[in-house]
């Protein structure tokens, strides 16, 4: 196989970097053959002369390639600004760090809000089905067109630690370290079935009109809202909720024996969906929320481990579960962990004492910082000199 | 001899008992500090099971690989014969099941390093004996009502059950409490008085190779797999 390049664009009103793919011929795990796309992606920090300290951060579910700096969308700090940045854990001034839009995101990257150049109208739902495996294709193409043959790491959480998991099996090869955060092998029937509902909001808000939304510039937004309330008490916990919330009121003193947001909690989740709908595409949403639902190692991860066809006993792994994650829990956190032990391999694993839930690892932990940053940079003392 | 100091004479004789370049599991690890000498002094590949979260991350933090768990429950993960060394340092007198930890040990490590305060020195027989309450020492250092150490148990205590369990103890050595160490011999002496720790180096006695038609592989007898 021949190495990929592509041209890289300048995009001005996204702030980030374009990389157009064209007459390529990447057969998706559907069996669709996507011949043109682009990659929507940022770096921050340089790459060093040896190339070895790249690291690449995946995005979670509805996340984007602003994972530090300002987000020009939302005018707001980057995703993951907290850990990633000058002197920072994962700290730009010594890491090249890559963070690319997922195919099937709404952030720049070929999905179903982007025109089709075949058709030229956007895609709808004329996109074809990805899955978690896809974007690490995708991703790859985005790293040999960097020309970087070994990524020093790998780094995810959520959706985010299973396209980490699925590097390490696709291209054991290109990647030193990885860092997987509240992930798992597969993911749950319970999982499975608030993604559903999610999107059933979504579908049967009319102005969906079966994907073909972007015609009219009539979006479901309502759908959409609903959706993302839902999804966020998954990324919560009920002790965070009851910290942050209890029963307290919304600008008033008494019930109002009404239905509107009495409660500050109704509140809160009606903000989280008012503001999703104005940064998120809906068909997007039920596009990638399908890929996680189709994410499944359990059965294949150990086979995988242990007859890989390319080597991969120089992983090392960081695997880190929240005591209060409900939705990818420690204990499906743990058989990755165990797997990894079965074969001797590098792994390391901790579990991290905190209320706040799935959405932990984007929150203010400072355990996770050390950790991390600690892993990191030992490990990446270990390689030699840095020129 | 202070805690530290006593600390690192166990660790380097530890050491002194492990191949160059060995693949090692350091049970109960805390924060890393023998492996990551193992891996300076000698090149070890190593791995660490710690139970404090706290201890398990300090470790992770610098570098080492280890996870978080429990010696008791989660030792079920590692296959057979995956490790030349097994280290379990100052951990089983803290065992619930020690004697199914030390099966554990030999099963997922050619050898096993064994290490844990003798409860037969002589003056821990003499405080029994004086003041008839649970004795506290340099090395048992706890009130017995909050001690972590559930296992009270002397040389000759640990030198039956490797008898019993068909374990050879290929080495033993002894560090009294000033310090000074001597080989264990087999059979009656005095270390069981004098020794107020003693370091074991252990292997299976039916560890010998039966050959199967296969002619690249040997299998041995506890369903490991070499070469």
């Amino acid at each position: 196989m021949g190495k990929t390049t592509a041209q890289i664009q300048k995009n001005a009103s996204l702030e980030c970097d374009i990389a157009v793919f064209s007459n390529m011929d990447c057969k998706l795990d559907s069996g669709f053959n996507l011949k043109d796309f682009q990659i929507a992606f940022k770096t921050f920090g340089n790459l060093n002369a040896n190339k070895d300290n790249a690291i690449l951060i995946c995005h979670a579910l509805t996340g984007d390639q602003y994972v530090s700096e300002t987000n020009p969308i939302t005018k707001k700090d980057g995703w993951w600004s907290r850990m990633v940045g000058v002197n920072k854990p994962i700290d730009t001034n010594k890491y090249y760090v890559i963070c690319s839009n997922v195919i099937g995101g709404c952030a720049g990257t070929t999905g179903p809000k982007e025109i089709n150049f075949q058709t030229n109208v956007p895609y709808g739902r004329e996109f074809p089905a990805v899955t978690v495996r896809d974007m690490v294709k995708i991703q790859n193409y985005l790293i040999e067109t960097l020309s970087i043959e070994k990524l020093f790491a790998v780094v995810g959480g959520s959706m985010g630690a299973m396209q980490a998991l699925q590097w390490t099996i696709n291209y054991p090869q290109k990647i030193q370290n990885v860092i997987h955060i509240a992930g798992a092998l597969k993911h749950s029937a319970q999982n499975i079935a608030f993604h559903e509902v999610g999107r059933q909001a979504i579908m049967n808000d009319p102005n969906w009109n079966k994907g073909g939304y972007n015609k009219n510039n009539i979006i479901p937004e309502r759908g959409l809202a609903v959706a993302r309330m839902i999804a966020h008490i998954t990324y919560l916990s009920d002790d965070a909720m009851h910290r942050k919330f209890g029963r307290k009121l919304q600008s008033r003193d008494i019930i109002s024996f009404g239905f509107d947001a009495d409660f500050q909690i109704e509140s809160y989740l009606r903000y989280q969906g008012r503001s999703f709908v104005e940064r998120f595409d809906a068909n997007s949403y039920l596009y990638l929320t399908r890929a996680m639902d189709y994410f499944d190692l359990e059965k294949k991860f150990s086979t995988a481990i242990e007859f890989s066809p390319i080597p991969n006993q120089h992983i090392r792994y960081l695997i880190i579960s929240f005591t209060s994650d409900w939705l990818f829990p420690t204990s499906e956190n743990k058989k990755i962990v165990k797997t990894l032990n079965y074969f001797t391999r590098n792994v390391s694993f901790t579990e991290i004492e905190t209320d706040k839930g799935h959405d932990s690892f984007l929150l203010d932990e400072p355990e996770l910082d050390s950790i991390i940053k600690g892993f990191l940079d030992n490990n990446y003392n270990k390689i030699g000199s840095h020129e | 001899m202070n805690k530290m100091q006593s600390i690192r004479k166990d660790w380097n004789l530890i050491e002194s008992l492990i191949s160059r370049g060995a693949k090692v599991l350091d049970i109960g690890c805390g924060e890393g500090g023998l492996i990551k000498q193992l891996e300076e002094n000698i090149q070890a590949n190593t791995r660490g099971i710690e139970l404090s979260p706290d201890l398990a991350r300090k470790a992770i933090a610098d570098g080492l690989s280890v996870v978080q768990g429990n010696a008791e429950k989660d030792l079920d993960q590692y296959s057979n014969q995956s490790f030349d060394y097994v280290i379990l340092s100052q951990t089983l007198q803290a065992m619930v099941k020690p004697r199914d930890v030390l099966l554990e040990l030999l099963r997922i490590g050619g050898k096993a390093i064994v290490s844990f305060p003798n409860f037969g020195h002589w003056k821990i027989r003499l405080q029994l004996l004086l003041t008839g309450k649970t004795p506290i020492t340099e090395g048992l250092p706890y009130v017995w009502y909050e001690t972590p150490n559930i296992h009270f148990f002397t040389i000759k205590d640990f030198q039956d059950l490797c008898k019993q369990s068909n374990i050879i103890i290929e080495k033993s050595i002894a560090l009294t409490s000033k310090g000074r160490q001597f080989e264990i011999p087999q059979g009656i002496s005095g270390a069981n008085l004098f020794t107020s720790e003693a370091i074991f180096l252990l292997s299976y006695k039916n560890f010998t190779p039966i050959k199967l038609q296969s002619k690249q592989k040997t299998f041995v007898s506890n369903s490991a797999l070499v070469n």
